[in-house]
């Protein structure tokens, strides 16, 4: 379609939103950057910011275009299964709170490669941590991209999806290198609010128009109920939505697709009964191993811990942390409404995928207003949706270009290329680092337009939850830890989990292309082309076990991690730290003994 | 255990770290069992008691309800007990290192 055309048809309220959120964003990073002159005014910053601007800011760099899109975008495709990631989201800030926040606080690191090379006394350590972080922080960065990119070609029909994800990519990697990381903290806060707006009012207003959410939910007969309780307005569903009672119920489609894709398969009758009697339990594994993922996962988020601490007095980081709990609980309500009532009135979505499928109801779902005899209310409220979803992975890509980009340009360039480099030639480098960092990003980010961002979310928070919470978890409160223990657990669990991942997205990307395909002929030649693919789709139809495991590795890749920890550091008893009672120290005795003064000033003495 | 001869020496003494960490571990502990209970027992109910926790309420069924709305104010009554509880500790262990320095 000519792009002139395309632009035409642009609904003026949603373009009207979405741009006023993009220009605000930038306004507002230009303008924090301008207030803050030294590098060292972005800690500072977090010191002068009350509580709720910086619970605000936390919450506003958490919350992704996963948590505001892809929740309602799952629940409306997977129903009750999906919920688990809204909750578990949630529920790891507490696992968080629980084991490792207060520690690390104490430690006074704000990084993981900090904290690495603090407790381990080992640049190398160092070195291994900054590469995990970029590592890790691509993987989180491909779902905003898709995000923009969904986005952007929902608002301006017509055009391609890698438009999104270039437009949005360029403008936020020109904020970042300009603006660089000082006083982000206001702009994130800004856009948590921006959000929970933009989720929260316009699903009152639906659902005072079309039925509220117990009601459309009610709507769906599970098993067993002759009928469905509750009345509410509904189109009829495609044939590739889900049924009433395989989606209200727990272990539906999302943890039972192995299962069934081996039944579909199986040509023996017993065989096919010993699969189907296998499809429960295995569901059960499946929902445990994402649990664990995305609990454990955001308590390893390298992105999150940087922002944890801004605010460094013991008793107001408390009382942060318990106001972002509730800011992100209250959010993360919302989605799951937008997935109920858009299986009610959106089911034409089913049909498409990804990008054009259930991944747009929460920007589609307020347009329906239009049907009910509220156009131009519709439209409002459609913008304010866009715009919620630009903030969402706006901030969160600018919060993750942030710390890739610090990775890259402090302890990469300052630290290991060019150790005698001047503060000029660092933040030179640290713009350069970002266009790098940008562009990578958006290269990768066009290649996943098939993917869901839930999806490819979970994930990440998978190998985050094999590398970096074993990591944190063991080294603060073992303290028989070695550095050659931490790097062996972290990688190996790490790079299992990744490979475990990695076979299932070359599985399904095979897949999604012979999906194109209708003729046999030209499907088996296909098959040939792509012996990879053949191969493991065999592997997976004959053993669907194989398939969860590698979907979801977190039920065995967060044990296999602390195993190895464990094992390799009671091998290597002998390079525990000698100050290890001193750091175990600062890591757990009250601030107010001042120990963590005491610590830096012995370390002063000792020659580096 | 052994006089402490200065408040530094208690405070670096191998009792005091142990007891600190072991305190703080004990209530970490206590408020991830209570979580993890509720989290891991849900699914466990889900698949051994499919027709109660699919009762309706309202129009809702149990488990989504639990699930989608109920879990948030758990977790933040969890985190609630646990902050005010460490501050707590990390009050009387820092009183508690200060009484032996009198």
């Amino acid at each position: 379609m000519n792009p002139l055309l395309a632009i035409g048809a642009v609904d003026p309220w949603i373009a009207f939103f979405s741009l006023s959120t993009v220009l605000v964003t930038v306004a507002m990073g230009f303008w924090s950057a301008g207030k803050s002159k030294s590098a060292g005014d972005f800690f500072v910053a977090g010191r002068s910011v009350s509580v709720g601007w910086n619970a605000s800011a936390i919450s506003g760099e958490y919350l992704s275009a996963a948590s505001f899109m892809g929740v309602a975008g799952m629940v409306m495709t997977s129903g009750y299964d999906a919920l688990w990631y809204p909750v578990c989201y949630a529920c790891g800030y507490l696992f968080l709170l629980l084991f490792i926040a207060g520690p690390l606080r104490r430690f006074g690191a704000y990084t993981i490669p900090d904290f690495a090379e603090g407790r381990y006394d080992s640049p190398l350590f160092r070195k291994i941590a900054v590469c995990f972080v970029l590592f890790i922080g691509f993987f989180y960065t491909m779902p905003q991209m898709k995000g923009a990119g969904t986005t952007l070609a929902y608002i301006f029909p017509g055009l391609p999806y890698w438009a999104g994800v270039v437009v949005v990519g360029a403008v936020i990697t020109l904020n970042v290198s300009l603006g660089g990381m000082k006083g982000i903290t206001l702009v994130q806060a800004f856009q948590y609010w921006l959000k929970m707006f933009a989720i929260a009012v316009p699903i009152f207003v639906l659902a005072a128009v079309v039925g509220h959410y117990h009601q459309h939910l009610g709507a769906n007969r599970a098993a067993g109920e002759s009928a469905a309780p509750e009345t509410a307005k509904r189109l009829t569903l495609p044939a590739k939505a889900p049924s009433d009672e395989q989606w209200i119920a727990p272990f539906g489609k999302l943890t039972t697709k192995a299962v069934d894709a081996s039944v579909a398969a199986a040509k023996d009758p017993a065989a096919k009964a010993e699969l189907e009697a296998s499809r429960k339990p295995y569901s059960l594994l499946y929902t445990y191993s994402l649990i664990i993922a995305l609990v454990c996962g955001t308590a390893g988020l390298p992105h999150i811990l940087v922002r944890f601490y801004t605010n460094p007095d013991g008793v107001a980081a408390k009382r942060t942390t318990m106001w972002v709990m509730i800011l992100i609980g209250v959010f993360y309500v919302f989605p799951p409404v937008y997935g109920v009532i858009g299986r009610s009135l959106a089911p034409h979505l089913y049909d498409a995928v990804g990008a054009k499928g259930t991944d747009k109801i929460v920007l589609e779902l307020p347009t329906l207003l239009a049907g009910e005899g509220h156009p131009l209310l519709g439209s409002i409220l459609s913008g304010i949706t866009c715009a919620g979803a630009f903030a969402a992975f706006m901030s969160t890509f600018s919060g993750l270009l942030v710390s890739m980009t610090g990775a890259l340009a402090h302890d990469i360039y300052g630290r290991i290329l060019r150790p005698s480099s001047t503060p000029e030639e660092r933040l030179r480098a640290f713009k350069w680092c970002a266009v790098l960092i940008g562009t990578v990003s958006i290269g990768l980010g066009m290649q996943v337009e098939a993917l869901e961002i839930n999806f490819m979310v979970g994930q990440a928070f998978a190998i985050a939850a094999a590398s970096y919470f074993p990591l944190l978890f063991m080294s603060v409160w073992w303290r028989g830890m070695t550095m050659p223990g931490a790097a062996a657990g972290m990688l190996g669990g790490g790079v299992a989990a990744l490979a475990a991942i990695t076979l299932t997205s070359i599985s399904d990307v095979a897949a999604a292309g012979a999906k194109k395909l209708t003729d046999a002929t030209a499907l088996a030649a296909y098959w040939t082309d792509h012996p990879m693919g053949a191969t493991l789709r065999d592997l997976w139809l004959a053993h669907p076990l194989a398939r969860i495991l590698c979907e979801q590795p977190a039920i065995w890749a967060v044990p296999l991690s602390i195993f190895l920890m464990i094992t390799v550091s009671k091998a290597t008893a002998a390079r525990v730290p000698g100050d290890i009672r001193m750091k175990m120290l600062v890591l757990h005795a009250p601030e107010s003994l001042g120990l963590k003064q005491e610590y830096i000033k012995e370390h002063e003495g000792l020659p580096h | 255990m052994s006089t402490p001869t200065s408040p530094a020496d208690h405070v670096h003494s191998e009792a005091f770290l142990a007891r600190l960490m072991r305190d703080q571990l004990r209530l970490s502990i206590a408020c991830a069992l209570t979580f993890a209970v509720v989290l891991l027992a849900l699914p466990l109910l889900n698949y051994f008691q499919p027709e109660l926790m699919a009762t309706r309420v309202g129009g809702f069924t149990l488990t989504w309800l639990i699930l989608g709305v109920l879990f948030f104010p758990l977790v933040w009554a969890i985190a609630w007990v646990f902050i005010r509880r460490s501050m707590r500790l990390e009050e009387q262990e820092a009183a508690a290192a200060k009484e032996v320095s009198r």
